[in-house]
C-alpha cells in the first residue's frame, strides 16, 4: 500500500523505542522552559524549524539510496540485477551519516539518535527485509534514526517528500507526547497544537526535499544552541537523578 | 479424516502443536507453546508486579543467592531514575557492569510490552559487554520492570519465563482481582508473609484464590525477612535453568 511505510513509522504505537525520547523536552521542563500549552508550541515550532529541518533533509536524501533496491518481502537474499550496487550504497550511507553526525554538535544528541536507530531497525528488519539494511548498518551498527526512514521509505517506493514528513512529524510528535505525561497537559489541547503546527510542517518538508538533491555537504545545518546544549545537560546533569526519559 | 486422528490438522495439513485452538475466554489453561529457541544467548526471567511489591529486593537476594553459581545480570525498568540499579549497586549485591538502568518515558509498562526497544538494547549491552570480556557470556538476566498495575505483563518478545510479585501488605484481594500478572504469569510470588498478622491479611484466602485464578501455575508464598536468600523462588529460577540447557 502506497504511504503504509512512513505512516507506520510515524504511528506512536510503533515499537522502536521512541516513547522513551522526548527531544530535549522533559530537560526544558526540568528549568521551567516549558510548562504550559503556549510555551510547548513556541518549543516545538524551534525544534521543527531546526532539529525537525535537519532531519527532515536527510531522511528525503536517503530515499534515493534505497529506492533502487526494493523490499524482498520475504527473503534477506540480495536479488539479482535490482540491487547489485553495494559499494555505491554504502559508501552515499556513510558520506550522509558523515554529515549528519557534523550537523549534531551535542553527543547526546547524536546518541538518542542512533538509539531511536537502532530500535528502528529491529522492527524494521522484521517489516521490510532488504539488503539496503545491511548496507546501512555495515556504515555504523546504529544508524542514524532520519537515514534509517529514507532508506524504508526508499525501499517502500515512497518519494523522499514522504520520508521528510515523517521524520519532521516525529520531531514534534515525540515532545508533545513528553509534555502530555510530564506536564499532564489537556491531551486535545497538545494535539491541536500540532495540527497548528500543519503549515511550519509543510514549508519544512518542502525545504527537506528541495535540498536534499544537493551534493550531501549542502544540506541544511540550522543550529539550535540551546537545544543542543539541554540534550548535553540531561545526561551530564541528570545522570543517576530524576530522569524519565532517555533524552 | 482417519478415525485415529484426536486432533485437528492445520489449514496446511501440517500437524499442529497437538491441541484444538480454544477461543473460550474464560479458560485460563498454562501456554502449553515451548519457550523461545536459546540460540545460545542467556535466559531471560522478567520479574513485575505493583509498586512496593519487593521486586528489588528479590532481584537482590536472587543475585546473592545465586551469583556466584549462575553468571547473571540485571536490567532494571524503575520509573525514576536509576534508582534500582544504584540499590543494587550499593548493596554491592552486583558489580556495577552487570546492571544496567533504562528510561521508560513514564510508561513502564509500555517499555515491558508495546515496545520493548529499551530493555532489548540494555539486554544486547550486557551480553556484548560480557561474551567481549571472559568468552563465556551471561547465562541470566533478570529483567526487572517498574512498579506498575496488575495489567502489566512481559513481552513473549523480551523475556522467556516471568515472575509476578505481589505482597501482603497490598491487601489479600489482590490475587482475586486478577489481571494478566496475576493470571498468567509463569510464577506468582506473594510477599512480605510475615507482615500478614500486621494488616490482618487471610494467607488462606490468597493463595486460595490465587490457585483457583491460576490453575496448576505455580505460586510461591515467602518473607524476605525470614528467608533472605528467597530459597524457593531461587530453586525455580535453576530449574528453569536447568530445563532450558536439557532443552
Amino acid at each position: 500500500m502506497p504511504g503504509l511505510a512512513s505512516l507506520v513509522l510515524a504511528d506512536a504505537r510503533f515499537p522502536g523505542g521512541g516513547h522513551v525520547h522526548s527531544g530535549g523536552l522533559e530537560e526544558a521542563v526540568s528549568r521551567g522552559l516549558v510548562s504550559s500549552v503556549d510555551s510547548l508550541e513556541g518549543f516545538l515550532l524551534g525544534r521543527l524549524r531546526t532539529a525537525g529541518l535537519v532531519a527532515a533533509a536527510f531522511a528525503a536524501a536517503s530515499v534515493p539510496v534505497s529506492a533502487h533496491c526494493p523490499s524482498s518481502g520475504t527473503s534477506h537474499s540480495r536479488p539479482p540485477l535490482t540491487c547489485d550496487d553495494a559499494d555505491v550504497t554504502r559508501s552515499r550511507f556513510a558520506e550522509l551519516d558523515a554529515e549528519l553526525e557534523a550537523r549534531t554538535p551535542s553527543a547526546a544528541q547524536r546518541e538518542a539518535s542512533r538509539a531511536q536507530g537502532r530500535g528502528t531497525l529491529r522492527a524494521v528488519r522484521a517489516a521490510w527485509p532488504s539488503p539496503v539494511l545491511d548496507d546501512l548498518v555495515a556504515v555504523h551498527p546504529r544508524p542514524h534514526h532520519p537515514l534509517l526512514v529514507g532508506a524504508v521509505c526508499g525501499v517502500a517506493g515512497e518519494p523522499p517528500g514522504e520520508a521528510a514528513r515523517c521524520v519532521a512529524y516525529l520531531a514534534v510528535s515525540g515532545p508533545a507526547s513528553a509534555a502530555v505525561r510530564l506536564l499532564g497537559l489537556d491531551p486535545f489541547a497538545v494535539n491541536a497544537v500540532l495540527v497548528r503546527l500543519g503549515p511550519a510542517l509543510e514549508s519544512v518538508v518542502a525545504e527537506a526535499v528541495s535540498a536534499a538533491g544537493a551534493p550531501s555537504s549542502d544540506l541544511p545545518a540550522p543550529g539550535a544552541p540551546v537545544l543542543d546544549l539541554m540534550a548535553q545537560a540531561h545526561v551530564d546533569q541528570h545522570r543517576g537523578r530524576l530522569r524519565l526519559f532517555a533524552s | 479424516m482417519s478415525g485415529d486422528h484426536t486432533h485437528q490438522h492445520g489449514p496446511t495439513g501440517q500437524h499442529g502443536h497437538g491441541h484444538l485452538v480454544s477461543f473460550d475466554p474464560t479458560e485460563s489453561e498454562p501456554d502449553h507453546h515451548a519457550a523461545p529457541p536459546a540460540q545460545g544467548r542467556a535466559l531471560r526471567i522478567g520479574i513485575g508486579g505493583p509498586v512496593g511489591s519487593g521486586k528489588t529486593a528479590l532481584v537482590a537476594a536472587l543475585a546473592r543467592s545465586l551469583g556466584e553459581r549462575v553468571r547473571l545480570a540485571v536490567v532494571t525498568n524503575d520509573i525514576y531514575t536509576t534508582e534500582d540499579a544504584d540499590f543494587l549497586r550499593r548493596n554491592a549485591v552486583l558489580p556495577p557492569e552487570r546492571v544496567e538502568a533504562v528510561q521508560t518515558g513514564c510508561c513502564p509498562h509500555t517499555a515491558i510490552r508495546d515496545d520493548i526497544t529499551a530493555n532489548l538494547d540494555a539486554i544486547d549491552t550486557l551480553e556484548e559487554r560480557f561474551a567481549s570480556r571472559d568468552g563465556q557470556g551471561l547465562e541470566l538476566v533478570l529483567v526487572e520492570s517498574g512498579g506498575d498495575n496488575l495489567t502489566a505483563v512481559f513481552s513473549r518478545g523480551l523475556v522467556d519465563a516471568q515472575i509476578f510479585v505481589v505482597d501482603v501488605a497490598g491487601g489479600d484481594k489482590v490475587p482475586r482481582k486478577g489481571g494478566p500478572g496475576v493470571t498468567t504469569a509463569d510464577l506468582l510470588v506473594i510477599n512480605k508473609t510475615d507482615l500478614a498478622p500486621l494488616v490482618g491479611a487471610d494467607m488462606d484466602v490468597m493463595t486460595g484464590d490465587a490457585r483457583r485464578i491460576r490453575g496448576e501455575l505455580p505460586v510461591i508464598t515467602q518473607s524476605l525477612v525470614e528467608d533472605p536468600s528467597a530459597g524457593e523462588v531461587g530453586a525455580w529460577v535453576l530449574d528453569r535453568l536447568a530445563t532450558r540447557v536439557a532443552a
